[in-house]
């Protein structure tokens, strides 16, 4: 029998982002004993690179705005196949945890009169998005860090969970390694909390950290939970296109927000050229009006630079692919043109977009108060995940949690920008408090050492095949080049099913992949263990896509361009089949209360 | 063009050596880049630890031709790619493997710092005030990555080791920005003074020439909290005031 090392907790925790941290919080608040395992150093999980704020209808900025409107902007933007209880939670539930991060320490930007101030954000109808410069997300992650060292929380830095354990159906902890020195460690929780974050390194361009290998929902898969909405992956319009090494690097919609505008080689500011028709009613007609609107007057409306972050996606891709883009193949994005409209407007770039001052600056040399950036799409947040129940975040195994981008439901087809940080402490709060909840009234569990010896040997596996045969980094850009070229933005079935073919063939190789040296801090080996997380769900979202006959949200077909009434009654649904494999099905979606069809409705104008 | 990469690697038993790596580089690479091509084609099993790849986590710091720097926001560009470029671990903390050190020192010395602790809410519904002007210096100061590289340069704790006594520049900072939290009502000073030993820093300002962040650490967070820490406990007047009391 392997060595090694037992903990105990009645929650544990697995991600230290925004929802594993508000998580724990919860828990160790409730009084159970809490471990909180992240692959990561404390505080540097992927919430650190959210930029442009958390939406929460406080209406600080425009009092006209309340839950029921972020609550409809929220259905409208997932294009109504988000599990509608989430989407009323999180409009209700929102301002108030955002108020609560200032009692913890977080210091928000002000309005005049000293409230939280509140910015513009793409399909949020009026200014939402509490915000600390553009970079709320590391203000967010390092207040709930500097809150969470003082409860007692045990914190396993730099640990990777192999597997999930289970006693009798019911989640009793997981297996994991340290890092450091690949050690393997058992922890047995009466609850788990799968925090996990998203899948952007299933593509070859991310803004994902090399953290995002989905094996929140690879583990939560394996152990026979049921996923949602993978089809659904958001590619965000605005990353980095040069230098070549930073391909992908997310640039804030928050420069939008702030008055940028997008422009063809052509110079035409080519978003006003194609608006749907259920948003034309709330989108500006002319520059000079969506100017206004992101200078704060209440009669204007937004511009088309703030629709939807799937339809400015395929706009830029259009206009690239049509030859009217940018030198290295993205659009311009242009903040520099503000200093016309305003006389301080170089400070004031460098005010509200500092890290983005920054980040040009140092990685591609470029002055952005004096020259627009070069951007293009980069896949950015999965709204898919694993199926969890909308109050108390449980999974549909009992004892399994998910919070934040692992879970799914709230998003729909397309997530808001500023949804997803208020999201992750809505809900993150919520599965700390019910798996509390259930660590109280359940009885013991232990782990099966059979399951736990397995895990160990099929992990060290690697090892004995040495480093002359699949190199798993190999494997791992191929899977990524498929995803990316095949089941990327714009989606063909034949194509999808050539991407779910190679995958069989990485599956096959996976068996192979060795690493040479020893266990300490081997990149190699902590590559191979994430590749096979990568390859369920590179999978689950092939399937799901070739399932979805229609275009909807961030899920554009070609072969299917136009919404069909009937997909949007059904969530698409995929868990691991008995003896291996993938089960795709239909879910319908659960019917929306009267009440709130008739908030929908009355946000319709 | 290739260019050659002289990185540390460790040898089992804490041993170690330079090592050269010869890889092509292209336009707009940086450090890490580098670091991640030789890993995936030469050393599978280099330790390097890393995140965000854009200079906001604070995971890649390491020592390049002998500065303290993120990998990620070192452009090739700005070195001399004719000599080998090496890179280093970090020197202050014990070194893991490679180019990856044990930083968990840092965590536990945050934990010895009081906590944040707000005023009662200015509003009814529990919120509070605060005018923008009044909260800058501190989002300045709350910029920080934590990639603890003005912990590595600070000849304090560097080159003198003082990890017991001194908490070094990344906290204070980091009690300066709850000392000047316009809602923050507890008091740090006594703990700076005689817990903390801030008068070890005799501000070489070497800590704000390293910070990827342009925080001006010295002059904004460690001078001013000298200053409050020497008009509480070392200014005559106060001090007379004070046996009158």
């Amino acid at each position: 029998m392997a060595t090694h090392q037992t903990y105990n907790y009645d929650v544990l925790v697995i991600g230290a982002g925004g929802a594993g941290l508000r998580a724990a919080i919860e828990a160790a608040n409730a009084g159970v004993t809490v471990g909180l395992i992240c692959k990561s150093l404390l505080g540097k999980a992927h919430t650190v690179m959210a930029e442009g704020g958390m939406a929460a209808a406080m209406g600080h900025n425009d009092d006209r705005d309340n839950w029921k409107v972020h609550f409809a902007d929220t259905m409208r933007g997932g294009q109504y196949v988000n599990n509608w209880r989430m989407a009323e939670i999180h409009a209700k539930e929102a301002p108030e945890r955002v108020r609560e991060l200032e009692a913890w320490g977080a210091v928000f930007d002000r309005t005049p009169d000293g409230r939280i101030n509140q910015r513009n954000f793409g399909g949020h109808r009026y200014p939402r998005l509490a915000h600390v410069g553009d970079r709320t997300g590391l203000e967010l992650i390092r207040t709930l860090q500097d809150h969470t060292v003082y409860l007692g929380v045990t914190v396993h830095m730099e640990h990777t969970v192999i597997q999930l354990l289970m006693d009798g159906g019911r989640a009793s902890g997981v297996v994991a390694y340290d890092r450091e020195r690949g050690r393997f460690h058992v922890f047995t929780a009466k609850a788990v909390i799968l925090a996990t974050g998203g899948v952007g390194r299933a593509y070859k361009i991310t803004s994902n950290s090399w953290e995002g290998t989905g094996d929140g929902h690879a583990l939560a898969f394996r152990a026979g939970a049921e996923l949602i909405d993978m089809e659904f992956i958001q590619f965000h319009p605005t990353g980095m296109v040069w230098p070549p090494s930073v391909k992908g690097i997310l640039v804030t919609e928050g420069v939008r927000g702030e008055g940028g505008v997008l422009k063809n080689s052509e110079g035409r500011r080519f978003m006003f050229d194609d608006i749907p028709d259920n948003y034309k009613p709330q989108t500006a007609s002319d520059a000079e009006e969506g100017w206004r609107y992101v200078t704060g007057d209440k009669s204007a409306r937004r511009p088309p630079e703030l629709l939807t972050r799937d339809h400015v996606a395929r706009c830029i891709n259009r206009e690239v692919k049509a030859g009217r883009g940018s030198p290295h193949g993205g659009v311009f994005l242009d903040i520099a043109w503000i200093k016309e409209k305003i006389s301080d407007g170089e400070a004031h770039i460098k005010r509200k977009l500092p890290s983005m001052y920054h980040q040009f600056k140092e990685l591609a040399d470029l002055d952005i108060t004096t020259t627009p950036m070069e951007v293009g799409p980069t896949t950015h947040y999965i709204m898919g995940g694993i199926k969890v129940d909308a109050d108390s975040q449980m999974s549909s195994i009992p004892g399994l949690y998910a919070a934040g981008e692992c879970a799914s439901g709230i998003n729909g087809a397309n997530r808001l920008g500023g949804n997803s940080l208020s999201d992750l402490i809505v809900f993150g709060k919520r599965a700390g408090e019910y798996a509390a909840e259930y660590a109280k009234s359940s009885g013991p569990i232990k782990a099966n050492d059979t399951e736990v010896d397995k895990a160990i040997k099929e992990s060290l596996a690697p090892f004995d095949r040495g480093g002359r045969v699949e190199n798993p980094y190999k494997v791992q850009e191929e899977l990524q080049d498929t995803m990316q070229s095949l089941v990327g933005i714009v989606r063909l079935e034949d194509e999808m099913k050539e991407a779910h073919n190679r995958l069989q063939g990485y599956k096959e190789r996976w068996t192979r992949v060795g690493v040479s040296g020893h266990r300490e801090y081997n990149g190699g080996w902590h590559t191979a263990i994430d590749l096979l997380n990568l390859l369920n769900v590179a999978e689950a979202i092939a399937l799901s896509a070739i399932e979805r006959r229609e275009s909807r949200g961030g899920h554009f077909r070609e072969d299917y361009p136009d919404k069909v009434a009937e997909f949007g009654t059904f969530n698409i649904m995929v868990k691991q089949a008995p003896g291996g494999g993938i089960q795709v099905s239909r879910l319908p979606l659960p019917a929306m209360p009267a009440e709130l069809r008739q908030v929908v409705e009355e946000q319709q104008q | 063009m290739d260019a050659t990469f002289r990185l540390w690697r460790s040898e089992p038993g804490g041993a170690g050596a330079l090592t050269d790596y010869k890889t092509p580089v292209s336009e707009g690479m940086v450090v890490l880049d580098a670091v991640h091509r030789i890993q995936a084609e030469q050393a599978p099993d280099l330790a390097v630890r890393w995140n965000c790849k854009a200079g906001k986590c604070g995971s890649c710091s390491a020592e390049i031709n002998g500065k303290p720097r993120l990998m990620c926001m070192t452009r090739l560009s700005t070195l001399d790619l004719n000599k080998p470029v090496i890179v280093e671990p970090m020197k202050t903390f014990p070194l893991i493997k490679d180019l990856v050190t044990d930083v968990s020192w840092n965590f536990s010395v945050k934990k010895t710092i009081q906590k944040f602790k707000p005023r009662q809410p200015d509003a009814p519904d529990g919120t509070w005030r605060m005018a923008q002007k009044d909260i800058d210096r501190v989002q300045e100061h709350r910029k920080c990555i934590e990639c603890f590289l003005c912990q590595d340069v600070c000849h304090v704790l560097r080159d003198h080791g003082k990890h017991d006594e001194f908490i070094g520049p990344r906290f204070l900072l980091y009690a300066a920005q709850l000392e000047m939290n316009p809602l923050d009502t507890a008091d740090r000073l006594h703990d700076l003074k005689d817990k903390h030993n801030i008068g070890y820093c005799n501000i070489t300002k070497c800590c704000t020439v390293v910070c990827p962040e342009h925080i001006k650490i010295t002059d904004n967070a460690i001078i001013p909290l000298k200053e409050r820490v020497v008009d509480r406990f070392y200014d005559p007047v106060t001090r007379l005031l004070r046996m009158f009391k």
